[in-house]
């Protein structure tokens, strides 16, 4: 069998997370995006004027960091759900625009504040480090300039969907 | 404070206002903020409930109005914030956070806070934080 032609192979998976991000109001709000290479995933926070926290710093809102945060766990973790079944054909990116997928409810999320957010870019990636049936724990940093300089982290639980 | 130097408070910082904040109450290490549900801060439309998201920023915010209104407060910042997510809030509904600073040593502020919508005996959300806490006489 010959292999899938990559434009098709990309087109699906594109379409496949801009259907699962577009289900985020509040990310759109944000003016959070995707990028995504294979299936590893980044989110970023472009700068705007109305993150900000502390206009005399000025400092990003340590609630649009939690916020960033919160939705790079929330996709990552409904992406790396959702991936098999799209790559095996279960899933079609057209079905999912159609009827879109339920999300993960958060339990908890904890963030800690490592630096100051810049008024500038933002970046995250989120690792799932547990996913059961029921329950999952996501653990997710966050970078500006540099990826070793954190300026923030958090882990969550999430309930899965049900069904 | 009066209530329009409190509200003034809330329109200096561009995110909260971005939320519709409005300030209820400040003072002694206490604030009530609360925040109207708006459909783009939808975190699920298939439920319509405010992303966690949101709430976190509304927790935030009081968190560090409560702390700036202790005595003695000059600058303050979030540490950290743990947020535990007892049940959805009802759409339509106004979220109202309340925080207050329950231990607060020298350098550090340790809050609690409470969330809930318009059924005030069962919260949305709870949350626990430590923030900076910079003194006026130690500048």
């Amino acid at each position: 069998m010959r292999p899938e032609p990559v434009q098709a192979v990309k087109h699906r998976r594109d379409s496949a997370l801009a259907a699962l991000v577009a289900a985020i109001p509040y990310a759109g709000f944000l003016g959070i995006v995707f990028e995504r290479h294979g299936d590893e995933l980044t989110a970023v926070l472009p700068y705007d004027e109305k993150l900000i926290g502390n206009p005399f710093l000025p400092a990003l809102h340590g609630g649009v960091i939690a916020s960033f945060l919160e939705v790079a766990s929330i996709v990552e973790l409904s992406w790396s759900t959702l991936w098999p079944a799209l790559e095996s054909g279960q899933v079609t990116p057209e079905a999912m625009s159609e009827s879109l997928p339920r999300l993960p409810k958060t339990i908890d999320f904890t963030v800690d504040y490592l630096r100051t957010g810049l008024p500038r870019d933002g970046y995250a990636r989120a690792r799932v480090n547990r996913s059961g049936r029921r329950y999952a724990s996501v653990h997710v940093e966050a970078w500006q300039d540099n990826r070793a300089r954190l300026f923030a982290q958090a882990t969550g639980h999430f309930l899965m969907p049900q069904g | 404070m009066t209530e329009t130097t409190a509200q003034n408070f809330i329109n200096a910082l561009p995110f909260a206002h971005a939320l519709g904040m409005r300030l209820e109450e400040i003072g002694k290490g206490r604030a009530r903020i609360s925040m109207g549900w708006d459909p783009r801060f939808v975190g699920d439309p298939a439920t319509g409930v405010i992303h966690g998201g949101a709430v976190s920023a509304l927790m935030d915010t009081c968190g560090g109005a409560a702390v700036m209104s202790y005595p003695g407060a000059l600058t303050t910042a979030t540490i950290d914030l743990r947020i535990d997510y007892m049940r959805a809030a009802t759409p339509g509904q106004r979220i109202t956070a309340q925080a207050e600073c329950y231990h607060v040593p020298r350098r550090v502020a340790f809050v609690r806070a409470t969330a809930h919508d318009e059924d005030s005996e069962n919260p949305v959300a709870t949350a626990t934080g430590a923030f900076t806490f910079d003194r006026k006489e130690d500048r």
